[in-house]
């Protein structure tokens, strides 16, 4: 999410010029501080969901206050502790809390070194710092900032007067530092909010009903475990007990005794084309250009379908309410700790100020999953045992099932290029629900067991960000290539039958797929080589070429085919056109099943921090991206989602993980971006090439399964 | 019922209560956080002990399983100071992102190079196939194994 649409501008006389998240919150004590025994303290309103940020964004603070990095600290958010930085999402925290940080950091060191030389007479240029210690021009020790930690300089605002240093000076940024968080992991210490335990802690489970559309109708009564206790709000229902042993058997029951009247609601899951055509929609015009276009030598049209995916974490969504007098406390794993208050604040009827929230890590968060509607079922279980802290866990079949989806999509492109082979008129028309219904944007809670109340609060339909905020449905629907004649529409939902919101890369893995596949078929259609095509239509774009180019390289395009049935692919997409380039060459084999074999990524994050933790989220993406393209789709019936168990959701498994070779092109003087989401879009779409240079066949169903290979040739 | 069991090396006791699995002995009263749930129908892997040196899943077994054997985690391993070649080579390689699925994959991993200490990469992925990583950092966990197999064949 970006700042503009996250969250209203900073309150400070400083602010709109202020760099990152300091427009936010402009002044430097709530960032940081230090501490008497030589620790500096940093407090980014950014979490750490399993991407490493806690370090990129430590090495930035050692890096301006020139202190060893084993001395800084990064807090996890709360409120109100926290400066307020939206959510962390859209590859952006680098960019807003990293580049806060940055500069807060350098003033902090201006403020701290001014005070020492003044103290001793001289000018702030004539000393230096080391590891924390200020020292004169003869090497003498005037100070630290530790000896000043008890001076409270940083009450003050920003000034953003302060260059930080430059990118040839830096010697910890830009260089691969572990990851702070991954002993803990590697030796089983209790690091993630599910380890948590609390004296007195309560457990509870939840009853969901059996459909989208259901009202709870009668419990019936009977024995219960000793100490058990039933909530029941509308159809909202749950268990609480004092183990956890209990709290399942209790909720194993009570499904049991449950009566419902159930509705069908869902669409029919095997057209949902029929459906995301049919739907009524909102349509808007995403981009739009008429110049003068020569005419048509070869035309492409094309219909592209993507199912509803799941966040499919490892570990399930997990939160901790205590309920103390007039006010509320949650533990959370959310990605947005002020946007989660906005909307318990509403369900509860409390004020936002009565409600305290920290965040604490949980398993892998890759989009906006269950985290707040857990939190939410955990605040209303807290609410009826005041006093005594309540730990909920969804289950697997509530992690798969439950938690927001990523809504599926479709996306149909007539796209032509003229007699010479260029591009000449593009048009894309999508459709499909918005890609976010995070919390506390609008005047209804999004939360899940917002809806089970009585009464009951409508949860709005997702909507989609505007494309300068990073868009949803429409991230990266704008082709990077010259063309002439442009025409993008979007038809965004106005029903959600299948709640839905963002999970890594957004609108961008379909868009990238529909528009390299088109691209590819243009190639082909008029002779030209796949890379050739690109680079002729990426001409403005150099960075979009030389990973284009690097890439080629990598894999040696054209690479010709292995064997029978093997085939490369490559693609290439700017994350949400103002982000991070990636370029991707996929391998692929194609026997009874598709497998990728091995991937080669090419990408230009800008300014790279913690060059390992970049490379391990760009593979990581890519890999997940690999399990999306061949194996994943929600499962569901008219009345509900059946896709509640690995089972029945399968994601890549150690056997099929591809190969991967990375390459980083360096680019330290330019402006950091993030790496998480980049490498998605243009790893399906290279395994979808490569699918062509195996099979002869153009993919147009995800995931690319047989039956929907099958289905493709149709 | 009272069941007692060698716990990571040490004599260990709990009272079972009905539908007590052992991965809720562990993480509860035993007071474990290595051993992670995930799925409770043994099919991620993230809940992996070793029984008797046997590499399982502990979601969905009766704690009474356990009765008079030996269980291993994650913990068993080794520590910050006397780390176990897995936990320092997975440390080395950077192998993890989110870290839920670790505690699983290094005691399946222990099991494997306990029973086949040179593993080539194909019988590594093999090894691991019942583990779920859902961030994609199975290549450094792959490149993690084959280097404490090497450093603990040295």
């Amino acid at each position: 999410m970006n700042l503009a649409f996250g969250f209203a501008m900073g309150k400070g006389g400083n602010a709109p010029g202020l760099p990152g998240s300091l427009r936010a919150e402009p002044r430097l004590s709530r960032w940081l501080g230090f501490s008497a025994d030589g620790f500096v303290m940093v407090r980014p309103g950014k979490v750490e969901i399993g991407q490493g940020i806690l370090t990129a964004l430590a090495q930035i603070a050692a890096e301006e206050l020139e202190v060893a990095l084993c001395r800084v600290r990064v807090h996890a958010a709360s409120t109100p502790g926290s400066p307020n930085e939206g959510v962390t999402s859209g590859s952006l925290s680098v960019q807003e809390s990293g580049i806060a940080i940055r500069h807060a950091c350098a003033e902090a060191r201006a403020i701290h070194l001014g005070l020492a030389a003044a103290r001793a007479g001289v000018e702030p240029a004539a000393m230096r710092v080391a590891d924390g210690d200020f020292l004169l021009p003869d090497g003498t020790g005037a100070g630290s900032y530790w000896s000043q930690a008890g001076e409270e300089l940083l009450d003050v605002e920003a000034r953003g007067d302060v260059p930080p240093r430059a990118p040839d000076a830096r010697r910890v940024a830009g260089t691969p530092a572990p990851r702070l968080d991954l002993p803990d992991k590697v030796f089983g210490q209790p690091r993630f909010l599910q380890d948590r335990r609390w004296p007195g802690m309560l457990h509870a489970r939840m009853v969901r009903p059996p459909a989208r559309q259901a009202r709870l109708l009668a419990l019936r009564e009977g024995p219960l475990p000793d100490a058990a206790a039933v909530l029941r709000d509308g159809s909202f229902l749950a268990a609480v007990a004092e183990t956890e042993w209990d709290a399942e058997a209790t909720a194993a029951r009570l499904a049991a005794r449950a009566e419902w009247h159930a509705e069908d609601s869902l669409p029919e899951e095997n057209d949902l084309a029929t459906w995301l055509a049919a739907a009524p929609a909102e349509e808007s015009v995403v981009a739009g250009r008429a110049e003068p276009a020569p005419p048509a030598a070869h035309r492409i049209t094309a219909r592209f379908t993507r199912p509803f995916l799941a966040h499919a974490s490892i570990g399930t969504c997990c939160a901790v309410a205590l309920w103390q007098g007039d006010g509320l406390e949650v533990w959370t794993h959310s990605q947005g700790i002020y946007n989660l208050r906005a909307d318990l604040a509403t369900v509860l009827r409390l004020p936002p100020e009565r409600i305290i929230l920290h965040h604490v890590e949980g398993a892998g968060c890759y989009g906006h999953n269950g985290a707040d509607d857990v939190a939410l079922d955990a605040a209303l279980c807290a609410r009826a045992h005041p006093g005594r802290p309540v730990r909920v866990l969804w289950s697997r079949a509530e992690e798969l099932a439950w938690g927001p989806l990523s809504p599926a999509g479709m996306a149909e492109i007539e796209a032509a290029v003229d007699a010479e082979g260029r591009l000449c008129s593009w048009r894309t028309v999508l459709r499909g629900n918005g890609h976010s219904s995070r919390p506390g944007r609008a005047e209804d809670p999004t939360l899940l067991a917002a809806a089970h109340l009585d009464p009951p609060f409508p949860l709005p339909v997702a909507i989609d960000a505007p494309l300068a905020a990073g868009g949803g449905g429409q991230r990266n629907a704008v082709p990077g290539y010259a063309v002439p004649a442009l025409d993008v529409r979007m038809r965004r939902l106005r029903e959600m039958p299948i709640r839905s919101s963002a999970l890594r890369a957004l609108g961008g893995l379909l868009n990238v797929w529909a528009i390299e596949s088109v691209m590819d078929e243009l190639a082909e259609a008029s002779g030209q080589d796949a890379v050739q095509f690109r680079l002729r239509h990426l001409e403005h774009d150099p960075r979009a070429c030389a990973v284009l180019r690097e890439a080629a390289r990598l894999c040696a395009w054209p690479r010709p085919p292995a064997a029978e049935g093997v085939g490369t692919g490559i693609a290439v997409a700017r994350y949400k056109n103002t982000g991070a380039w990636c370029a991707v060459a996929a391998e692929v084999e194609a026997a009874e099943v598709v497998r990728c074999r091995r991937l080669w990524i090419a990408a230009d994050i800008g300014e790279v921090i913690n060059p390992d933790g970049a490379a391990n989220q760009l593979e990581g993406g890519a890999v997940q991206a690999t399990s999306i393209a061949l194996k994943e789709a929600v499962r569901f019936d008219r009345r509900t989602v059946t896709s509640q168990s690995w089972g029945d959701y399968p994601i890549l498994r150690f056997s099929e993980v591809p190969a991967v070779e990375l390459s980083l092109l360096p680019n330290p003087a330019e402006p950091p971006l993030g790496a998480g989401e980049c490498s998605l879009g243009p790893t399906v779409a290279a395994i979808a090439g490569g699918i062509h240079a195996a099979l002869g066949l153009r993919p147009r169903r995800m995931p690319f399964t047989p039956d929907n290979l099958s289905a493709s040739l149709e | 019922m009272r069941v007692a069991f060698t716990l990571n090396g040490a004599a260990a006791a709990v009272e079972a209560a009905e539908g007590m699995t052992l991965l809720q002995a562990l993480r509860g009263p035993l007071g474990l956080s290595g051993p992670r749930f995930g799925c409770g129908a043994e099919s991620c892997g993230a809940c992996y002990v070793t029984l008797d040196g046997t590499a399982q899943p502990s979601c969905a077994l009766p704690v009474e399983a356990a009765q008079g054997r030996a269980v291993g985690t994650v913990e068993g391993l080794g520590t910050p100071k006397a780390p176990h070649p897995l936990q320092a080579a997975f440390l080395a390689e950077q192998a993890g992102q989110c870290g839920w699925c670790l505690s699983g994959i290094l005691v399946n991993a222990a099991a494997l190079l306990a029973r086949e200490p040179d593993p080539d990469e194909a019988a590594v992925r093999a090894a691991l196939e019942p583990n779920l990583c859902r961030c994609g950092a199975q290549n450094r966990m792959i490149r993690a194994v084959l280097r404490a197999a090497r450093e603990m064949r040295a």
